[in-house]
């Protein structure tokens, strides 16, 4: 939670004592969890190193070739060794975490939008608003999408704005739920009968004062998709579907590796770990935030 | 309600919805660009005219989409385009025991090794294990398959020899593709299983149990199991849905002639026949299988209201 949340959600939380206190309690708790911060740090660190690689001193260029040094294992000059085309592997997996991490947070935020605004227009519209614009989310969830994610992307563009669209069109739904139902309940209060009284405009009770109120859940559920997401763009290039060469991501990494697996393992395991260690640490800094911002479990904390 | 009228609603949405998923695919590969025969572009025109009318491509839109439903609806997706003498059904047929048999056992392992993990971890809370265990869990959720796959081929077929690396040959072939396939479900279930548990040893009528004296075990395996281990019910669903999604990886991975893939051959060969039919089976397949899963939710949790 950056500092610039925090007045913002003060504001809505007026009515009770202690403006802050779930944040400010919640933010403690999070430092506790040893895991959680490592968890972050970890991702701080490879996130900055990924997105600042270009400009990284003594950092090989990850399209130099040298086909006569050919795929070397892991040496002090090239720490993850080096590919069939002489390649530098640490800058490969550097160069390839931009562009997964890229594609895993821009296809959050946007499915975040997507189903914040649907998910808390249908709650807070009700009646038959409400009924068609879940009927609609309903319906949607029944689609196998992963095979329309694999339709779209053989029988059309495989670019990477076809794989945002596709990626992002599928996680808005779960957020849009989860945002519905907080908001089903919130309409009901106090705060949001004042605003109404004060005047303020449908689209302004919905976004400025519901919203937020809505926002520890959406943290958490949002911390979840970004690892969801890399995944599943992971899958697809792993099937040949996703980013297309020249450009890399982790899964085209590891399934160019695992072709050459059994003579040049380094290729593989390096990516793999890559992803995996991500993947590992968004899912503990989930749970962390679900631990620190749930009230549902905190009776056990206590 | 009653149980047949519950089934009868379901069966009336599933229709319709799968009616929208048919209609989609169907637009869908029929607005993309590059026809079926993209490929062998030199053949003469005559020949081509003679495969269009074969496949019924002559004929207007709207006749098409009619026919395709019409016999969509008995499991008939006509000959497959990239092997014309081969019946899109006649396929599916052959590879969907085997994705069958490797889902299911992946499936299997996973309820089995990951149920008494969590059940273990939730008795034991905050314990060692518990600490070990989830740690473990949550480690297995966040490694893909598809690098797992390669590693464990590494480690227990290139270096030791002690499994086949591939193919769909044998008792002995099926274990990696299984633990592959399984893992990640092993672990979600085992961290599904303890949060059940947690929940249900807190209720009142545990303490009651615990009050009459009966033995832990008894408490844990004949009180709290029953509703402790319906969120893991719950999940079969969809994790039935993720191991098909997996499967397609994991049969490219180790060559399992299955119909993931099948399916990823098909996408890449523009073979329309056989990816609408392969897409249609399999929203059909888990429709059912989630229908199946509710009613066994109804039976193991008798507040449930069938609606």
């Amino acid at each position: 939670m950056s500092a610039a949340t925090l007045p913002a959600v003060g504001e809505q939380t007026l009515a009770s004592a202690r403006p802050e206190s779930l944040w400010a309690d919640a933010w403690k708790r999070l430092r506790r969890n040893r895991a959680a911060v490592l968890s972050a740090v970890f991702l701080l660190v490879i996130g900055l190193t990924a997105a600042l690689s270009p400009w990284l001193p003594g950092l090989a260029d990850p399209t130099v070739q040298d086909l006569r040094m050919g795929a070397t294992p892991p040496s002090a000059g090239h720490w993850f060794g080096t590919d069939e085309l002489g390649r530098d592997t640490f800058a490969r997996v550097l160069h390839g975490g931009r562009i997964s991490l890229m594609v895993g947070l821009v296809a959050t935020v946007v499915s975040m939008i997507v189903g914040v605004s649907w998910g808390a227009i249908a709650g807070y519209r009700g009646g038959k608003t409400d009924e068609i614009m879940m009927r609609f989310v309903d319906i949607l969830y029944s689609l196998p999408y992963t095979f329309l994610v694999i339709l779209l992307l053989v029988f059309f563009s495989r670019s990477i704005l076809m794989l945002f669209v596709a990626l992002g069109l599928v996680q808005w739904l779960t957020m849009a739920r989860i945002v519905r139902g907080q908001v089903l309940s919130l309409k009901q209060q106090n705060f949001v009968e004042a605003a109404r009284a004060l005047g303020a405009s449908d689209r302004a009770i919905i976004f400025r004062h519901i919203v937020p109120n809505t926002l520890g859940p959406v943290i958490v559920y949002t911390t979840l998709t970004v690892p969801a997401i890399i995944l599943q763009e992971a899958f697809l290039s792993f099937l040949g579907l996703g980013v297309q060469p020249p450009d890399a991501s982790w899964g085209t990494l590891v399934s160019d590796g695992a072709r050459v697996l059994a003579l040049f393992p380094w290729l593989v395991v390096f990516p793999g770990l890559a992803l995996s260690m991500t993947l590992f640490c968004f899912n503990f800094l989930g749970d962390g935030l679900r631990d620190a911002l749930d009230p549902h479990d905190r009776r056990d904390v206590s | 309600m009653s149980l047949g009228g519950f089934i009868l609603r379901r069966v009336l949405i599933i229709i319709p919805t799968l009616w929208v998923i048919a209609t989609l695919t169907f637009f869908l590969v029929r607005a993309a660009p590059g026809g079926p025969f993209q490929s062998e572009r030199d053949i003469p025109p005559a020949a081509k005219e003679q495969l269009m009318r074969k496949y019924g491509l002559d004929q207007p839109l709207h006749t098409q989409y009619w026919n395709f439903l019409t016999h969509a609806v008995r499991l008939d997706f006509g000959p497959s385009y990239k092997f014309p003498q081969r019946q899109v059904r006649e396929i599916i047929f052959e590879a969907f025991p085997v994705s069958l048999e490797l889902g299911g056992w992946a499936l299997l392992v996973a309820v089995l090794v990951g149920a008494p993990i969590g059940v273990i971890a939730a008795v034991r809370q905050n314990s060692r294990v518990d600490y070990a265990s989830m740690a473990v869990a949550l480690a297995g959720v966040s490694v893909p398959n598809f690098v797992l796959g390669p590693v464990l081929v590494l480690g227990l077929a290139l270096s030791i020899y002690w499994l086949p690396p591939a193919l769909w040959q044998g008792p002995q072939s099926r274990i990696l593709p299984v633990l592959t396939l399984s893992t990640a479900y092993v672990a979600y279930i085992a961290r599904l299983a303890r949060g059940g548990m947690l929940e249900v040893l807190r209720q009142d009528y545990i303490r009651t149990a615990r009050a009459k004296g009966l033995p832990e075990s008894v408490v844990v395996t004949k009180h709290a199991l029953r509703l402790g281990i319906l969120p893991v019910v719950t999940y079969l669903g969809p994790a039935a849905a993720r191991i098909i999604m997996g499967s397609i990886v994991v049969e490219s991975i180790f060559s399992v002639p299955g119909l993931g893939r099948y399916l990823v051959n098909a996408a890449f060969n523009r073979d329309y026949t056989l990816v609408l039919g392969e897409v249609l089976f399999y929203a059909s397949f888990l429709m059912v299988l989630n229908l199946i899963i509710d009613v066994a939710y109804t039976r193991l949790d008798p507040r449930v209201e069938l609606a």
